[in-house]
């Protein structure tokens, strides 16, 4: 780890002001020197592995007064960027009406992790490709542009199939986002020029040609909080992986139904542990909507989910394990009894 | 009584609770990078990040520049030392690969340099502002690797002597009535003990102490000064507690040499503390294999013929192997045995010793066949192993001094439920999960070495026990108290113990599950000792011998009824009589059979084990079996074990507490070796890949729900005075096989190659 400044911001402008006058044009906001610090689950991880070395931390706990609500309203959940995963996780009224995002909050990271990690900073958190996160490999397009990417014929059994380009195949880990993306959230984002919301799904960039840059947010802006229209009790978080707890995903499926009287009038999937980034997979639900449920529409659906993954050595698997998880999370769905 | 502490049967000690338990649970049981010295600098180490070829430069400034340096140690200034040679070659080093001597790379993650700095953040600091110009070479990661060679371990390690073998394999495998061949592989696997490969090194004028997790501290200490070119009377090393080892810390790593000499360079104390991911290339690790089994048997299930060939991966410059065919060769009944072990050279780190290193491996492709064998048979697992079950091992026809094994199976399958098991493959299930039963055998060889041991005896019954043992969280102080107090009939809160300090009597490495017994029956021999010297005090004219024989239990076990009932020595008496306030007595044991140099290598720090199927005239092995119910998930393929059982048989068990928790944590160590722990290698670059863990995945509380021990009564009076096997290395051998059983009984699928992942299931 390299020395730093530390610093805690009062309020939002000065975070905002401390960390926008320390972005450079000419480098991603990841390699900013002044990086917020929230639960520092994941920063404070890359910070000792030098793979993020900023000079300065702005410590963005203070904004939690503000920041850290859980105001479930009549037309939409509200979640502040400061709320703790597990708060929200066991939060009364988020049990009743949306189990996907209990089930992606308490399916990651173990109790000790979810206690100190925020929503803001979960969403942020970065790829768990090995390549990345050890600097003594040159050759990563995220951490070096231009390098070249040492997991497309390494080790990549925990490696993306959807969202991939030829420059990096780094999985997005998180679970919440999987939540989110499904229900249509919208992402409130502090920054220079005030408050602006955008669709949740408009926050991550796949790699494309630049996998270094990662989000869409502008130099010195915080996510704030979430907005999550509607009620959605028939929603389910599937999530298989290597071990019972506290393991990334190998695939996960965020599934969210609207069945009356047997016909799925609205259907959101989303899928985790195999995509670049947080994965709305709108081909699946074209299938699923307006149609009766049966095995064989959930088999559609998924195919659909995975028609464009492409797997290499070693996570080739991931597309028909994806196809059954989707499966599995639309029957699970279908059979809750609300 | 709990489950925690299992109420004893015959030949059992009592479950008393660790002797360290609450220095550990409240944080004062100090390891090594604890202690504290004396204005110390902090060491961190620089690893190659290729895996062969060569150093051009090194670009130190930036590195230079962070305050606080002190300095950069590379090869171009590194202090000279001696080479150790590989310790199954006389010396004691574990590789013989010497980082900083040149700027050749042999393997990756080589320590290429050393930082040190006025503390640890500076040195880490600068560490990853040295920049390394490297001329790389295109390095053999593993045995499917090109510019790999290949050889019979046979005349190159010189501690694997034979290929056993015995009959005609050939004629009798052509001509057996049911035939089964099959190849298994095994993976890489690091121990990952939580305490760090940390060191540190303090001079005081020409001594030099050492505080560093080891499991030998003799070897250590002998090592260090031979490499260092001082006498071994000069090193000290000093670990009263270690934080898990698994064989890691049987042989010496080069770190501690090049801390040690640059400590005298720098004429200052240096602590080194590594990170975890450095461990797995600075250390030793259970290197892939690979087999073929191939067995004969009659329709009824008799084994007539049977071959085991072994492949092992290890370094360029080593001969490591485990060879593991002296246990699966002499397990069960068969007249025709053949075998062969061989040894794959790739660019990567000498292997080394990891919990129940030949065992694990070899068992697993043998009770694994076994199964297969049963499956062909259309017979149930259980009973195929009843039918060739042996009380003589077949290749020299050496009776096993004890063998509880289908004891063991029919107690495990009992707490089981065995008996419920439907046999078909798939016919078990519980909504999204297919259940499958699996079992398999378990065992690892009886192994002893030499000892001393030093006992104080105060008039008041205090006691000091002092041994250089060595307590890697199984439970030695306990069991060596527990030792002394019962020899000597003083209370247990009287005694105190000594160990983990190589200015004690020399005891033996903690590897090869040999501890127990050895210091034990050390500890108990000197303990006569010193009551024969009270003795002799109160009855001068009393034939020594045989009075303290008929009153001390001289020669027998402390649970007979003669050692423990006729215990008519009064302390207080006995001290007038002798007019002394303490009795001190030294005494160095050995087991039967131990070669004539045994006491010397003891001093100079070379382990020498015996037992096991080494033995003249007998065979000793402890002895288990496993039962696992597995369930895969019928959807997304992930595979659990929500309950492992197991029974075992090894001899007198000294407190049922501590070999409980050892034999739980076999039990989920073996668990996790069948479905989690591999570490991944870069064919390209001969790198590991998941070198920490996140990505290097060990069990959580979740993965282990239900996991029952079951301890046997027996008795065993040909091994050793303490009437004990090692038992820290049995329990995670057989799981590896219960395990891929159980998910051929759920799936109808065979799974040869560890670990089982999701994606090799299909269902």
């Amino acid at each position: 780890m390299r020395p730093f400044s530390y610093q805690r911001a009062t309020d939002p402008d000065m975070a905002v002001q401390a960390l926008s006058a320390a972005a450079a044009a000419s480098k991603p906001l990841t390699q900013a020197s002044a990086q917020p610090l929230a639960g520092g689950t994941t920063l404070i991880d890359l910070m000792k592995l030098d793979v993020m070395r900023p000079t300065a931390i702005i410590d963005i706990n203070p904004l939690a007064q503000g920041w850290s609500a859980i105001e479930p309203g009549s037309e939409n959940l509200r979640l502040g960027a400061l709320a703790k995963m597990s708060d929200v996780a066991e939060h009364g009224e988020i049990l009743r009406n949306y189990p996907v995002i209990v089930n992606s909050l308490k399916l990651a990271a173990s109790a000790q992790l979810r206690n100190m990690a925020t929503l803001g900073g979960n969403v942020m958190q970065r790829t768990r490709c090995s390549y990345f996160r050890d600097v003594s490999y040159e050759n990563c397009n995220k951490r070096n542009p231009g390098s070249g990417c040492a997991a497309m014929d390494g080790v990549n059994r925990m490696h993306a199939v959807l969202g991939i380009s030829d420059q990096c195949i780094a999985t997005y880990p998180g679970d919440f986002a999987q939540a989110l993306i499904a229900l249509d959230a919208t992402v409130e984002v502090t920054g220079r020029s005030g408050t602006r919301s955008m669709p949740f799904a408009e926050l991550h960039k796949a790699p494309g040609n630049s996998p270094e840059i990662e989000t869409t947010l502008q130099p010195g802006e915080l996510i704030s909080a979430f907005l999550i229209p509607g009620r959605w009790p028939r929603s389910v978080y599937l999530k298989a992986r290597d071990r019972q707890s506290y393991e990334f995903a190998l695939s996960s499926a965020a599934v969210a139904l609207d069945v009356q009287d047997g016909t799925i009038r609205d259907a959101r999937v989303a899928l985790g542990g195999v995509a670049t980034v947080p994965w709305r997979a709108r081909e699946a639900e074209a299938q699923l909507k307006g149609q009766k449920f049966d095995d064989g529409l959930a088999q559609r659906a998924a195919d659909a989910a995975f028609a464009d993954a492409r797997g290499r050595q070693h996570n080739g698997f991931k597309i028909a394990l994806g196809k059954r998880v989707v499966m599995r999370a639309l029957q699970q769905a279908v059979m809750m009894e609300i | 009584m709990t489950a925690a502490a299992p109420e004893p049967k015959a030949n059992m000690g009592k479950p008393v609770p660790r002797y360290d338990a609450v220095a550990k649970v409240t944080g004062r049981a100090t390891y090594g990078s604890d202690m504290p010295l004396d204005n110390p600098a902090y060491a961190f180490l620089v690893t190659s990040a290729i895996a062969k070829g060569r150093i051009n430069s090194f670009d130190l400034e930036d590195a230079k520049r962070v305050r606080g340096v002190i300095d950069i140690v590379t090869h171009e200034n590194a202090p000279k030392l001696k080479e150790s040679k590989l310790f199954s070659n006389g010396g004691y080093a574990g590789t013989t690969i010497q980082p900083l001597k040149s700027a050749d790379i042999a393997h990756d993650g080589e320590i290429i340099a050393v930082v040190i700095a006025e503390s640890y953040e500076a040195a880490r600091e600068a560490a990853n502002r040295v920049k390394v110009n490297y001329s790389a070479v295109t390095p053999s990661a593993s045995f499917d690797s090109q510019g790999t060679t290949k050889a019979a371990a046979k005349g190159q390690n010189a501690q694997f002597k034979e290929d056993p073998k015995v009959g005609d394999f050939a004629k009798a495998f052509d001509e057996a009535e049911v035939q089964l061949t099959a190849s298994y592989e095994t993976p890489t696997q690091h121990h990952n003990p939580m305490e760090l490969f940390s060191t540190s090194c303090a001079w005081m004028g020409d001594t030099l102490v050492i505080y560093e997790p080891s499991q030998y501290v003799y070897g250590l200490k002998n090592g260090v000064a031979e490499q260092l070119g001082i006498d071994a009377d000069k090193v000290r090393v000093v670990n009263p507690y270690v934080g898990g080892g698994f064989g890691s810390r049987g042989s010496m790593t080069p770190r501690t040499a090049i801390i040690a000499g640059i400590a005298k360079r720098l004429n200052r104390p240096i602590k080194l503390v590594p990170t975890r991911d450095q461990g797995f290339t600075i250390a030793t690790y259970r290197a892939e294999t690979r087999h073929e089994i191939k067995l004969g048997a009659s329709r009824d299930g008799k084994l007539v013929a049977l071959r085991h060939e072994g492949a092992e991966v290890s370094s360029r410059a080593d001969p490591y192997c485990v060879g593991g065919t002296k246990t699966t060769t002499r397990l069960y009944a068969c007249p025709n045995v053949d075998s062969l072990v061989s040894i794959v050279r790739a660019d990567r780190n000498t292997p080394g010793f990891m919990r129940s290193p030949p065992e694990v491996p070899y068992l697993f492709a043998l009770e694994s066949a076994m199964d297969e064998l049963a499956v062909k048979l259309n017979m149930d697992p259980v009973e195929l192993r009843r039918i060739n079950d042996t009380t003589n091992e077949p290749i020299g026809g050496k009776p096993y001094t004890s063998r509880s094994l289908m004891a063991c199976f029919d107690e495990a399958a009992k707490a089981f439920g065995w008996a419920q098991r439907s046999a078909a493959p798939k016919s078990m299930s519980d909504g999204d999960w297919l259940i499958g039963y699996g079992c398999a055998a378990t065992c690892y060889p009886t192994q002893m070495a030499p000892a001393a041991a030093r006992v104080r005896l105060q008039r008041d019954g205090r006691t000091r026990v002092e041994i250089a043992g060595h307590e890697i969280g199984t439970g030695a102080y306990t069991i060596l108290a527990q030792t002394a107090a019962e020899r000597l009939g003083v209370p247990l809160e009287k005694v105190a113990v000594f160990i983990g300090d190589s200015d004690l009597p020399p005891g033996p490495v903690a590897g090869g599950s040999n501890s127990t017994a050895s210091t034990c029956s050390a500890v108990m021999m000197v303990c006569d000792q010193v009551r024969q010297r009270l003795f002799k005090a109160l009855m001068p004219n009393e034939s020594l011998a045989d009075k303290a024989k008929e009153t001390v239990g001289m020669g027998q076990t402390p649970s007979t009824e003669a050692a423990r009932s006729d215990r008519p020595l009064d302390l207080e008496k006995a001290f007038d009589a002798l007019g002394a306030g303490v009795v001190e007595e030294y005494g160095e044991w050995k087991p039967e059979g131990a070669p004539l140099d045994s006491f010397k290598a003891m001093h100079s720090g070379h382990a020498r084990l015996v037992g096991g199927a080494a033995m003249k005239d007998k065979i000793a092995y402890a002895f288990g079996a496993e039962f696992v119910e597995v369930r895969v998930n019928r959807f997304t393929h992930e595979i659990r074990a929500p309950r492992l059982v197991g029974a075992f048989a090894a001899g007198r068990i000294m407190n049922p507490r501590t070999a409980r928790s050892q034999l739980m944590g076999g039990l989920i160590w073996g668990m996790s070796s069948a479905l989690l722990e591999a570490t991944e290698i870069d064919e390209r670059t001969a790198r590991y890949v998941n070198d920490n863990f996140a990505d290097y995945l060990v069990p959580v509380n979740a993965d282990v729900p239900g996991v029952e021990v079951i301890l046997l009564s027996e008795q065993d009076d040909h091994i050793n005075p303490a009437g004990a096997k090692g038992l820290g290395e049995l329990a995670n051998v057989g799981t590896n096989a219960a395990i891929c059983n159980a998910i051929y009984h759920a799936t109808g699928q065979r799974i040869r190659k560890l670990p089982v992942r999701l994606e090799n299931i299909e269902v």
